[in-house]
């Protein structure tokens, strides 16, 4: 795995842009993400949460365990509008 | 360790926190500290929808947002920062109008933005069509359209405001809870926090939805408090919407940002007070139907995810600005009732005045909270 390597695939994030981010100081995923946009597209942070988690675990010292994973919401996969006003095809 | 002494505390790290921190830096004052409970944005900036408007029914809320998009089209420079993450867009609102009611709501509102100077004005259907191509103009009896309003990256913002303050000398600290305001006298002689006490005369409260609870610790009764307001956002998608539409009917609103996702949000009028920011269902399928009523092409976007955050918001939906007639030094900045982000630079740069002792460039006395007791409030009737 190379620094070009992307970590975050929705917003085509790599690997040294997500660790600049902590160098600067940021500490938490959802610190990084506010600024980056990591986590905010279609996957969630599905693909890349773990993977950022252990990169701030490692660069603090802290047990991956201890790591905040960020909050989860709904929905768990993309729904259409349409389908969640009614009226889509399969009424 | 955090500092022992300071000439100001700000208490709270959102625009509104970073901001005031920023503008009494740059006025020479000396020792400003910035606590905040969890970390820059974690509160109402960063969970806000983004949103930039002229288009208020008071005078107040007309003018600081007014001031304020002056400042926002000069930030990236002012506060060297990078434009494309500040990311400033002026793609305008277009207010939405189904009923006679709003009809004379909106007359009377433009009238007063357009004798301000705001350059806002009444559309027809068809001309709100134009602006917005995939509008449902059934039952729509027209609009009211500002082009020079828009939106800006509100976690960006919030940074540019905080590392300009950083290079000015301010103290920031993050992870830090306030536990208490110490007083002497009548007057502020300290903030308690997780990590020591802060000897001060001068305290800001800026923390939103909190801030109720802040000034409680100073044995001040502040009538701002805490409600739910819930947002979601699409996948990113090609560009089709330039402005922000926006309805009342529907407590509305949906604005396409810069990189393609929609974010919409609906208020609901039965919301309680509380500090609840958990998703509810009810909301999704809410705002669902009324995005698929006003924006029918839009039923084939997909939601990515919902998340909700406090509004701060006062008996008349606008800000408490001002020094406390009860606890001197105790300033309060809150109850931004939902458009702090907006009207956030500007006000932070008349807080910083007033703080500071001078006269405020703009007189923001009737802002003060003595104003709920005389009960002559002027309700600012465009929020959502």
């Amino acid at each position: 795995m190379g620094k070009d390597t992307i970590v975050c695939r929705c917003e085509d994030l790599s690997l040294e842009e997500i660790n600049s981010w902590i160098e600067k100081g940021y500490q938490t995923f959802d610190e990084i993400k506010r600024v980056s946009r990591v986590g905010m597209g279609p996957c969630q942070g599905k693909t890349c949460r773990a993977h950022i988690l252990r990169l701030l675990a490692e660069a603090s010292g802290t047990p991956l365990e201890r790591m905040h994973p960020a909050t989860f919401r709904p929905p768990v996969k993309p729904i259409r509008l349409g389908t969640i006003a009614g009226g889509d095809r399969d009424d | 360790m955090i500092k022992s002494s300071a000439q100001v505390v700000i208490i709270g790290g959102g625009i509104m926190g970073a901001a005031i921190a920023y503008n009494l830096a740059r006025k020479h004052c000396r020792e400003v500290v910035l606590v905040e409970k969890n970390y820059l944005t974690s509160g109402a900036t960063g969970r806000c929808g983004a949103g930039i408007r002229q288009q208020w029914g008071t005078e107040m809320n007309c003018l600081l947002s007014q001031k304020s998009v002056k400042i926002f089209e000069n930030l990236p420079e002012e506060l060297d920062y990078p434009a494309v993450l500040i990311a400033f867009k002026q793609k305008g609102y277009l207010f939405l109008i189904y009923t006679g009611t709003e009809m004379e709501l909106f007359k009377r509102n433009v009238a007063l933005q357009n004798r301000l100077g705001i350059p806002s004005r009444l559309v027809s259907p068809r001309e709100a069509k134009d602006l917005v191509n995939h509008l449902n103009t059934e039952k729509l009896l027209g609009g009211a359209y500002c082009p020079s309003d828009g939106h800006a990256n509100p976690f960006h913002v919030t940074q540019a405001y905080a590392k300009a303050a950083k290079r000015l000398g301010v103290n920031v600290f993050t992870n830090t809870g306030v536990t208490g305001i110490l007083k002497d006298r009548g007057r502020v002689a300290g903030v308690a926090t997780e990590r020591g006490v802060i000897k001060c005369e001068t305290v800001v409260n800026c923390a939103g939805g909190h801030a109720g609870i802040i000034a409680a610790m100073a044995g001040i009764s502040l009538p701002v408090y805490p409600e739910r307001r819930q947002v979601m956002v699409s996948e990113p998608v090609d560009r089709i919407q330039d402005p922000m539409v926006i309805s009342l009917t529907h407590h509305l609103y949906i604005q396409q940002q810069p990189h393609g996702p929609f974010i919409m949000g609906m208020g609901d009028p039965n919301e309680p007070r509380s500090f609840n920011i958990k998703s509810g269902w009810r909301f999704v399928v809410e705002t669902a139907r009324a995005v698929c009523t006003v924006l029918p092409p839009l039923k084939d976007l997909r939601i990515v995810r919902q998340w909700a955050g406090l509004y701060d918001m006062s008996p008349d939906a606008q800000p408490v600005l001002g020094e406390s007639p009860e606890v001197k030094g105790f300033y309060t900045a809150a109850g931004f009732s939902g458009h702090g982000f907006m009207i956030a630079p500007y006000t932070a740069k008349l807080m910083a005045q007033s703080v500071l002792g001078e006269k405020p460039e703009m007189d923001i006395a009737m802002l003060n909270y003595h104003r709920f007791a005389s009960g002559e409030l002027v309700l600012e009737p465009a929020v959502v």
